[in-house]
């Protein structure tokens, strides 16, 4: 060996190498292997993927269904989707060239920065926000710009703090409403304003709205609903949330057509296509899934009502937010920081939360609680985070 | 349905303060709904749903298909509601189709489930004919897998 050869570590490339590790993963490493612990920590929905779905995989399995298919997805559920599209949001997307069916909101948006950033641009997000977010933008050599949402607001993202970030290197706007961590939603002035000030700076809108189905109250209103957004928004959303699908791993984006070509041209080379049998679990969860969401809406309903007024029973202020199934609670009142109070929680009464500082540093103060778990384990972990306020 | 009625019929046992807090009210309104529903006859009980393959039990099940003659006044409700009252008799329902009265009797042995349809059923006036399937195992009841799926396998701590 030659004292000049690279070590394997030299071989990764810089922006890959300076990418920071996930809080999340962080805190995933002190709660593996226990367990006796309760956990608030997983953004993932608790009930089974629906049995008429797994079913329907089941079956296409059976009959050798399992081929690649046309890149962009099957007809049968892009015309879903398209169908889905109108009758949400009442927006009309061509279904040969304006849908791709993606492995989860995670590859949509992946290719989605790739298709649209040159190194150095710049794209605004708001923070605290799902982990992937900036790493994304990065490694798509684009700049992540992150814009700071505000209890005060209920974490809506506000036109005021984004006009203190643009630049004239912002390429682009993303947004992700009903958000992970808060479960902030946004109201119809949200989106016109939002609306007005991406067209304002001339910028892309990307909209992942994988939440959407789960919005308690104030309605929907969903970025894909502004006609004059058309020819700027690329719509992200998937399965995962509303039909508890998330290892099938299915997702799709909407977008006007040279945009979806764009993205289409990456899909292919480094993806081909989703899934065969998710695709075909997907059409099924569109085609006959409705009641599933309400029952499973009206669910994560009940147990937000519980834990929102349980945690400001124990004196943690807390928003009633009106989607996903995320609670941002403050933890300020007890003088302890996010890590202190997510560790010493995990390690006195075995309740596993996530420090807001994993989604921003704007979520220093407060804690991400999923309430996407049992009724039984939300009310045995809020009796133990109820004591351990106490004991503070 | 009220939701409030949803929640009892999956778990009963819940408190009413929990109640309360899934419903967004106080736990004197659900008491007061509560009393309101067994007053008006809509909540019939609460009983726990057991898997009794699991217990050391060599009670019998059957399933009985009866046809019966309906009466020119009143129907099937008469014959229907003196053969609803045996306590062998756990379940009940009028019927479409080729038979009229699905009962579920439980018994102690099958001799017992036995003599009661010969002794007890058979020959009441009106009764036109029986027929008895024995439960060799049960999967589902009231909603409830005996089963349960698999234990959530998720990640403890996930994005």
């Amino acid at each position: 060996m030659t004292t000049d050869s690279k070590s394997a570590r030299d071989f990764i490339a810089p922006h890959v190498r300076g990418l920071p590790k996930s809080g999340i993963r962080d805190f995933f490493d002190i709660v593996a292997g226990r367990k006796d612990v309760l956990s608030l920590g997983i953004g993932e929905p608790d009930f089974q993927t629906p049995w008429h779905i797994r079913e329907k995989a089941i079956e296409s399995i059976e009959r050798g269904a399992t081929r690649y298919t046309s890149n962009l997805g099957t007809p049968e559920l892009r015309q879903a989707l398209a169908a889905y599209m109108r009758q949400s949001f009442h927006a009309e997307y061509d279904w040969k060239s304006e849908i791709l069916v993606t492995v989860g909101v995670s590859e949509a948006f992946d290719i989605a920065m790739r298709a649209i950033l040159s190194p150095g641009d710049e794209v605004l997000y708001h923070e605290p926000c799902f982990v992937a977010y900036a790493p994304l933008i990065r490694m798509a050599h684009g700049v992540p710009v992150a814009v700071e949402t505000f209890r005060k607001d209920e974490f809506r993202l506000t036109v005021q703090e984004l006009e203190k970030r643009v630049t004239p290197k912002t390429r682009a706007l993303l947004i992700n409403f009903p958000n992970n961590p808060t479960g902030a939603t946004l109201d119809r002035e949200d989106t016109e304003a939002l609306a007005d000030f991406v067209i304002r700076h001339d910028l892309l809108l990307i909209s992942d709205e994988v939440y959407s189905e789960l919005t308690y109250e104030g309605g929907r209103h969903s970025m894909a609903s502004i006609p004059r957004l058309r020819d700027r928004l690329i719509f992200l959303n998937g399965f995962s949330k509303a039909w508890s699908m998330t290892g099938f791993r299915l997702g799709y984006v909407c977008a006007p057509a040279p945009l979806t070509d764009a993205m289409m041209k990456i899909h292919q080379y480094c993806m081909m296509c989703a899934s065969s049998t998710s695709q075909i679990a997907g059409l099924e969860a569109l085609q006959h899934g409705e009641a599933d969401i309400t029952e499973m809406r009206d669910s994560y309903n009940q147990r937000r009502s519980f834990i929102v007024s349980s945690l400001n029973e124990m004196g943690l202020d807390c928003f009633m937010p009106r989607g996903a199934f995320y609670v941002f609670p403050s933890i300020q009142s007890t003088g302890l920081t996010s890590q202190e109070f997510a560790l010493r929680l995990l390690n006195e009464r075995s309740v596993a939360c996530v420090p807001g500082t994993a989604f921003g540093a704007c979520g220093a103060g407060y804690l991400r609680c999923a309430y996407a778990t049992g009724m039984e384990q939300l009310k045995e972990a809020m009796d133990r985070m109820s004591s351990f306020v106490k004991s503070l | 349905m009220d939701a409030l009625l949803d929640l009892l019929k999956k778990n009963a046992r819940e408190t009413d303060a929990v109640l309360a807090k899934e419903l967004n009210t106080t736990a004197g309104d659900i008491r007061a709904r509560i009393a309101a529903y067994e007053k008006e006859g809509v909540i019939r009980g609460f009983q726990a749903v057991l898997n009794t393959d699991r217990l050391e039990s060599t009670d019998v099940r059957a399933v009985i298909e009866l046809r019966i003659r309906p009466e020119r006044e009143g129907g099937f409700d008469r014959i229907a509601s003196r053969i609803s009252k045996f306590p062998q008799v756990e379940s009940m329902f009028l019927m479409s189709g080729a038979y009229d009265l699905l009962l579920f009797v439980k018994g102690r042995s099958l001799q017992e489930v036995a003599n009661f349809v010969s002794a007890r059923l058979a020959p009441l006036d009106g009764v036109l004919s029986t027929a008895t399937h024995f439960m060799l195992k049960t999967y589902k009841d009231q909603g409830v897998l005996m089963e349960s799926e698999p234990h959530d396998d998720r990640l403890q701590v996930c994005p």
